[in-house]
């Protein structure tokens, strides 16, 4: 990465990450979700993450990654317990409050990428600063700058279902940094990928955390947490385990 | 069977899109039952009348002081089938209430003890009841209405209650009594009706009148039809718009419905293939997908279209004047059957395309790129300054051009029924005010008083502006055998405001215009000339619309000779700054009656009409309303994964709603742009032949009437439309849960 297309993606970074680390990012405090009449997903699980920090969720499947991550990003709410992020109380947000939330705060990464085929790759990375109504001449060179920083500036105009699936997990990526938001959730980036692709990914997310990006990620994949993340944290059963 | 089972219960389960195809169908069911009834009430509506009357071919009265009952009952050999003799009188009698004067209505009334159930004129009653005893009367229903509950004071002073209404197609009575009560009345004569085997030409309708005798009063069913036919051909082509509006409407609904459904079970579809589904088994499942929820909504549709027929029906046969159809199984049958064919030649194709798709791509739908088609759209949609949640749904319908082409034949269908019904009820003002016109265009009627010439008084009243008489007289016409009605002015009548077909107000003496009925009947033309005893001849110098059939002439007093008009009415436009009242006044002080001029208000007919089109148009518009709902439905459901996306970068409930509310925006506003000239040719179309099937030609004025303001306003409506479908399903959307909708496959 060239040190320019660093500066691309630090541009978000508040400060050094060093001084900073001990401000909290998200405070989940005595949480629970239970979806009806089933076993408790989340069950009165409390976590820390800090500004900077690069926290990696590991556990079984079924275990409740995702649907803390939910919580995290405004998509669902606690059935008990509160979701603070950079002082907002998420829990407590309306549908709209919480979609202008997620675009000021939360940058996110699925699995399956969840790309709009209908639209072309820059199209897609612009989505977010148009939904916020971001003026579109500065988005458009974000957008630009995201691309190239990313490596897949040659595909800008093409639709995702012609790239890899590490370009597309690649333009996720992109989509989910275009608000620079201080927040970025990942489910399983590399879930989908083979090993070539994951690497990339892999990559990516490190250089990300070392600009001072604060990161909160899902995964199965033991490498990925252990290059990237600064902490794990293990849940079993919707609780942290041997916390 | 139980893959078919899996397939039909997956469909199930989306409940939302299920009652809303239940819905849709059902409305569309409705409408085709209604409009299946127009079409079927439309055509031969006199002659279906009779049949289901079994009307009476030949109605005679004998004068009673010269025939006895057995006499008139003998004349029952001459004919196939009779029924009477029924004593008949006729009273004079007036509404309870109303101010006492001469004038009331003269009834012929006809006592009968069962006019519903003889066996010739069976009279259909049509509210209250039959009457059972002295002092009840039935009225018939007619252009003017004597409502159920009324009591008519008679001019001996003694009093009939009026406990229903009825009508009998062969028009043989005004009203119906008991015999006894007839009798009581003071019979003046007996009533046979006769039914014959060859009844069907004038020839042989004047053969039997003869062979009953001068003495018989007699009228034949052919005369009836015929007074009947003016009135049923000028609403034929209106509500035969109407019924075909309807149907392809309700075709196009079904036909979209079905396919939707079809197509949004492609993805589990591929599943079950992957598992081992058979082409033939995957056909089967999809006509019984579609065909559930098609058949559930087709007999609700039924059940509604049958309760709402009632007082459709009625109110069409109170437009004919016949009597409100008897129930129509065959017209139900025919949308159940019409309705099933539509879903399945919609379902099988699309069917045999999910059954043909190969597996992987089955599985796919919904997953991988699409076709690629509406990326132009997309990339422009993008281009603009629009905000974004408003482009994305812009160019949403282009992904799919098969659903944008329905939802814009839907709303375009809508908006053409808008358009029509619009454009009809005011052609029916304006008629109505060109008829009115001469009535309305001066300020004060001064009243005709005996053989008084009120001229020199009019003239000297202070407040005086221009002034005409009017005043009827019949003219005899050689070629007519009867006289014409003829309208006799004096003075300077071109204001009158007589609407001009062709050529001008006469100027002179021996100069006459006519109304289009008049030319018809005689088969002259302006220009030609007109003789006939007790006139000089008259030179036809333009053609006059008066909203009438009949045969009228308008001529100045010069071209007649004098007292051929008793008593003028003159009409007085008053000068400026005169009130009405004190002119009024100051001509009644002289003992001369005068009255402000003034519209008498909508006409019964047109009331009813105007029921009617409301009725029609409202249920057309909520049919597209509805189709566009479901297609929009069907669309958000496929894109509920990319709904999810837009929500999870941000996008709030509010934009979301915008956004599917944006994506009916070009499909509302091409089917109004395309709708509106379509609703704008049927009108002009329509109006004008129904004219012509009442013998009337209509001035240009009751034709055009259409703004560019309004035309623009209609346009607009297609997208007003378009977006009230949208609505609901645009809140469905924006409470989608973002992760749920993101779990979705
Ligand atoms: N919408 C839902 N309705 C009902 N139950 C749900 C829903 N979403 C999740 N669950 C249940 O909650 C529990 C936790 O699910 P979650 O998706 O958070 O697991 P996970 O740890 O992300 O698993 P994986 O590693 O397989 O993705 C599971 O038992 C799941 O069945
Ligand atoms: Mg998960």
């Amino acid at each position: 990465m060239t040190p320019a297309a660093k500066g691309a993606l630090a541009a978000d970074a508040r400060c050094g990450r060093a001084s900073l680390a001990s401000l909290t990012m998200i405070d989940v405090a005595d949480v629970s979700r239970r979806y009806d009449g089933g076993q408790a997903a989340l069950d009165h699980l409390s976590l820390h993450v800090a500004e900077g920090e690069c926290l990696a969720l590991l556990g079984p499947s079924g275990s409740g990654k995702s649907t803390l991550l939910n919580l995290i990003a405004g998509l669902d709410r606690p059935t008990e317990g509160t979701v603070t992020v950079g002082g907002t109380r998420v829990d407590r947000l309306s549908e709209a409050a919480a979609a202008r939330y997620r675009r000021a705060t939360i940058g996110l990464v699925f699995q399956f990428f969840n790309l709009i085929d209908d639209l072309t790759v820059t199209d897609n990375v612009l989505l977010p600063a148009q939904i916020a109504g971001r003026p579109a001449t500065q988005s458009r060179r974000r957008a630009a700058e995201l691309l190239e920083t990313l490596g897949i500036d040659r595909h800008a105009g093409a639709y995702p279902g012609r790239l890899s699936g590490g370009e597309r997990q690649r333009v996720a990526v992109a989509r989910a940094l275009m608000n620079r938001p201080p927040l970025l959730l990942a489910d399983e980036p590399t879930g989908a990928l083979d090993t070539a692709s994951g690497a990339e990914v892999r990559k990516l997310l490190v250089d990300l955390h070392a600009d001072g990006q604060t990161i909160v990620l899902v995964t199965h994949d033991e490498v990925l947490a252990a290059t990237v993340a600064t902490r794990t944290v293990r849940l079993v059963d919707g609780q942290v385990a041997g916390a | 069977m139980s893959a078919i089972r899996t397939v039909v219960r997956g469909a199930q389960r989306r409940r939302v899109s299920t009652i809303v195809i239940i819905m849709a169908t059902a409305m569309a069911v409705t409408a085709t039952v209604l409009a299946g009834l127009l079409l079927a009430a439309s055509s031969a509506p006199f002659a279906n009348a009779f049949a289901q009357q079994h009307g009476a071919h030949l109605t005679a009265i004998f004068d009673a002081a010269k025939t006895t009952k057995d006499q008139a009952a003998a004349t029952a050999g001459q004919a196939e089938q009779t029924a009477g003799p029924y004593p008949v009188t006729t009273v004079t009698a007036t509404p309870q209430g109303a101010p006492p004067g001469p004038g009331g209505p003269q009834l012929k009334v006809v006592g009968r003890a069962d006019p519903g159930g003889d066996a010739i004129d069976k009279v259909t009653l049509l509210a209250g009841r039959w009457a059972r005893a002295a002092g009840e009367i039935v009225v018939a229903r007619g252009d003017v209405r004597i409502p159920t509950g009324i009591v008519l004071r008679l001019e001996d002073g003694s009093t009939l209650t009026v406990v229903g209404e009825a009508r009998s197609i062969s028009q043989t009575a005004q009203a119906w009594v008991t015999p006894d009560q007839a009798v009581a009345l003071g019979q003046t004569g007996w009533q046979m009706l006769y039914r014959y085997a060859d009844a069907s030409s004038e020839t042989a309708m004047t053969a039997h009148e003869a062979a009953l005798g001068a003495g018989a009063q007699t009228q034949s069913w052919l005369d009836v039809r015929n007074d009947a036919a003016h009135r049923t051909q000028l609403f034929v082509p209106l509500l035969s718009a109407f019924g075909l509006i309807g149907l392809a409407l309700a075709a196009l609904v079904i036909g979209n419905v079905t396919a939707g459904t079809v197509a949004s079970a492609t993805r589990r579809i591929g599943v079950m293939k992957a598992l081992g589904l058979t082409p033939a088994q995957v056909v089967r499942a999809c006509l019984v997908q579609a065909l559930i929820p098609g058949l559930i909504g087709a007999v609700l549709g039924i059940v509604a279209g049958d309760l709402l027929a009632i007082p459709l029906t009625a109110d069409v046969a109170d437009l004919f004047g016949t009597v409100p159809m008897s129930v129509t199984p065959w017209v139900d049958a025919a949308a159940i059957v019409a309705a099933i064919l539509l879903i399945a030649a919609t379902a099988a194709p699309a069917a045999w395309r999910a059954a043909r798709l190969r597996t992987v791509d089955a599985l796919a739908v919904g997953r991988a790129p699409h076709s690629g088609r509406g990326r132009v759209a997309a990339r422009l949609a993008a281009r603009t300054r629009l905000p974004r949640p408003v482009s994305l749904g812009l160019a949403q319908p282009f992904t799919r051009p098969a659903r944008l082409l329905a939802i814009l034949l839907t709303v375009g269908l809508g908006t053409a029924a808008a358009t029509f019904a619009i454009g009809l009820a005011s052609s029916l003002r304006e008629i109505q005010a060109a008829a009115e016109k001469p009535d309305t265009s001066a300020d004060v009627l001064v009243m005709p008083m005996d053989d008084r010439d009120l001229r020199p008084i009019v003239a000297a009243t202070p407040g005086t502006g221009r002034y005409y008489g009017r005043g009827p007289a019949d003219i005899a016409v050689d070629g007519l055998r009867e006289p014409a009605r003829g309208t006799i002015t004096s003075g300077d009548a071109r204001w009158a405001g007589y609407e001009m077909l062709d050529g001008q107000w006469y100027t002179g003496p021996g100069e006459a215009v006519v109304n289009t009925a008049f030319l018809t009947a005689t088969g002259k033309k302006i220009g030609d000339t007109v003789t006939g005893a007790g006139h000089e001849p008259l030179t036809l110098v333009g053609e006059v619309f008066d909203g009438s059939a009949n045969n009228h002439l308008y001529t100045d007093q010069a071209s007649v000779p004098a007292g051929v008009v008793r008593g003028f009415e003159w009409y007085v436009e008053l000068t400026p700054g005169t009130g009405r009242d004190t002119y009024i006044a100051a001509l009644r002080s002289q003992n001369v009656a005068a009255e402000a001029t003034g519209s008498e208000g909508l006409d019964g007919t047109l009331i009813l009409l105007d029921s009617l089109t409301a009725l029609l148009t409202a249920l057309l518009v909520s049919v597209a309303a509805l189709g566009v709902l479901n297609a929009v439905v069907l669309d958000s459901r496929d894109r509920v994964h990319d709904i999810g996306v837009h929500k999870s970068v941000g996008m709030t409930p509010r934009q979301t709603a915008v956004m599917v509310i944006a994506s009916v925006g070009v499909p509302g506003l091409l089917g109004g742009v395309l709708g509106v000239p379509a609703g704008y040719l049927l009108h002009r179309w329509a109006v004008p032949a129904m004219a012509h099937g009442a013998g009337i030609r209509l001035p240009q004025s009751t034709i055009e009437v259409y703004g560019a303001i309004l035309l623009a306003a209609l346009t607009l409506a297609g997208l007003v439309l378009a977006a009230g479908g949208a609505l609901l399903p645009a809140g469905w959307a924006a409470r989608t849960r973002t992760a749920v909708a993101l779990r979705t496959e």
